[in-house]
């Protein structure tokens, strides 16, 4: 699974795909026939008023919305071209793919380091990987959320002693030495100040190309300077994906334009 | 413009009222805690020494030590944990972390609290029954110590199942969104993050055990023995007990012997419980979220 997805990886061009999507908490319907096709390696936002479905959709993808228990989902999901409701998905390979990263951040109580390593731990049989191993990989997925130079002297401090903006880089770092290839990100600033904002948001933007991000986000200039492709949903259905410029300059629908214009939301 | 009104003096009136009245019945509350403590000092004080705790009692119990009693309730409650902390915690953890929310686990709930409202005589009968007869254990520190264990399940099964429930969700939701099974997610992140309040509660278990008499009185503790128990298949005598024993069965016991056996029995409990308080704010203070 691992090898295939990799490959397939680099040819495909959605990431996400999926047809008549239809979604309830027990007998409320939030999602009613998503179509949509999310092109693979770019960064799209998912805008829309609160309660419309956005945050469902996007934890549908990894189906961290059946822990819930009631939830009902029927159409397909395919993530880099693998139904993810085939019957022999094993949903630990499916949480490997797709990273997700939360509203709060939420570190694990535990060092830097074993926050790092906790993933990589999950899904490596056998012995532990030896020290320097560990902290190649560390370095790397630190690096790569530009926290390394902030962290280094104190990678077995605790996490959550880390400022806010530090603990949402963490938790993105966190997801890399697992080799993710969707990373699925609700609401990521919106508890960070304007400056962790801006900070997590470059980061954002530097991980596409090679992860294919989706983002929910309640931050229309957010969703506009930092996105490439735009889905506007309201009750629970799609009524506008396009290129994010055009969405904000010529909406399609005029229930986009009211949104964006901040009409209702 | 802002000096006092006669509605606002009325109102401070009544508020100081209220104040003190609470503070009289919490004064209240601690009062006899007081003076339990207090009358066992006083009249039992002069007869702890070293001598006492470590010898065996002579004389018909009438005079001599407590050891036996101290050594039997030690091992009756060190047993009782064997037993029932295991049980305990994993019922815990099933029903914190994995039970659906149906009809059964809510049955489940409601026999716990169901089995923590069992007068603890009936729990002796039981013990009687099942452990003493039907399993053929005899009167034992093993029989014993199981009727204490069922007795106290719930204490820990309910401190358990609260401290895993305080583990925020965000690190449980962190943890399966990286791919964690719920077993990696209890082993490594929750149960590390409730071990201090288990501890808690199996602390408080232990001094709850301690002072228990009625369950052991019929199916492990002695009146008197001459000998130490050899064997969790043994009887033996028990501190809770052997206060009853000395203060209604004996004739001709010195007054200050069943205060001095009082006083070491809550002196256990006592023990325990500040252990148990100091150890969650020690493992509180480390805690930071």
């Amino acid at each position: 699974m691992n090898t295939t997805a990799e490959n397939v990886s680099t040819q495909i061009e959605h990431a996400i795909h999926t047809r008549s999507l239809n979604l309830w908490y027990g007998t409320f319907q939030a999602l009613f026939d998503v179509n949509l096709d999310i092109k693979q390696g770019i960064i799209t936002s998912l805008i829309g008023p609160s309660g419309c479905g956005k945050s469902t959709f996007l934890r549908s993808v990894n189906r961290i919305n059946e822990r819930l228990g009631y939830v009902r989902t029927e159409g397909l999901i395919e993530v880099m071209g693998q139904n993810v409701y085939d019957e022999n998905v094993e949903l630990v390979q499916v949480r490997k793919q797709v990273g997700m990263v939360f509203q709060r951040p939420n570190p694990l109580p535990i060092s830097i380091r074993d926050n790092i390593i906790f993933g990589h731990r999950l899904h490596t049989e056998g012995r532990k990987p030896s020290i320097s191993e560990q902290d190649d990989i560390i370095e790397a997925a630190l690096r790569k959320v530009l926290l390394w130079d902030k962290v280094k002297d104190r990678l077995n401090s605790k996490a959550t002693e880390l400022s806010l903006e530090e603990q949402q880089k963490l938790c993105i770092a966190r997801l890399l030495p697992v080799k993710p290839s969707v990373l699925l990100m609700d609401e990521p600033c919106s508890a960070l100040d304007p400056k962790g904002t801006e900070a997590v948001e470059e980061l954002i933007w530097d991980l596409r190309g090679e992860y294919t991000i989706l983002i929910v986000t309640h931050n229309m200039a957010q969703a506009r300077r930092a996105s490439e492709e735009c889905i506007f949903m309201l009750m629970g259905k799609v009524i506008e994906h396009t290129a994010t410029e055009a969405m904000f300059v010529t909406p399609e629908h005029k229930e986009t334009a009211d949104y964006i214009e901040g009409r209702y939301g | 413009m802002f000096e006092i009104s006669e509605l606002n003096k009325r109102n401070r009136k009544t508020q100081k009222l209220f104040q003190i009245l609470f503070m009289m019945m919490t004064l209240l509350l601690i009062t006899p805690v007081l003076i339990i403590l207090g009358t066992l000092i006083y009249k039992g004080g002069s007869i702890i020494s070293v001598d006492f705790l470590f010898t065996h009692p002579t004389d018909g119990m009438t005079a001599g030590g407590i050891f036996p009693a101290l050594f039997g309730t030690v091992w009756i409650v060190a047993v009782a944990l064997l037993a029932s902390v295991p049980i305990g915690v994993a019922a815990a953890i099933y029903l914190s972390e994995y039970a659906p929310d149906n009809w059964l686990t809510r049955i489940i709930n409601l026999a716990i609290i169901n089995l923590a409202g069992v007068p603890s005589i009936v729990h002796a009968l039981f013990g009687v029954g099942a452990f003493v007869i039907f399993f053929k254990f005899g009167t034992s520190i093993l029989a014993a110590s199981l009727t204490l264990a069922i007795m106290t399940l719930p204490v820990v099964i309910v401190a358990s199942r609260e401290s895993l429930q305080a583990v925020p969700k965000a690190f449980r939701e962190a943890c399966w969104n990286m791919g964690a099974t719920r077993w990696q997610t209890i082993r490594r992140v929750v149960l590390p993050n409730a071990v201090s309040g288990i501890l808690t509660g199996v602390i408080l278990e232990v001094s709850r055990t301690t002072g228990e008499t009625a369950p052991i009185m019929f199916t492990g503790a002695a009146f008197f023995l001459p000998f130490l128990p050899q064997s969790v298949f043994d009887q033996t005598m028990a501190l809770s007990l052997h206060l009853f024993v000395v203060s209604t069965q004996v004739p001709g016991v010195p007054e200050e012997l069943p205060y001095g056996v009082a006083l070491v029995l809550i002196a256990m409990v006592l023990l325990m419980n500040s252990i148990s308080i100091a150890f969650r704010m020690y493992l509180r203070g480390k805690k930071k979220w």
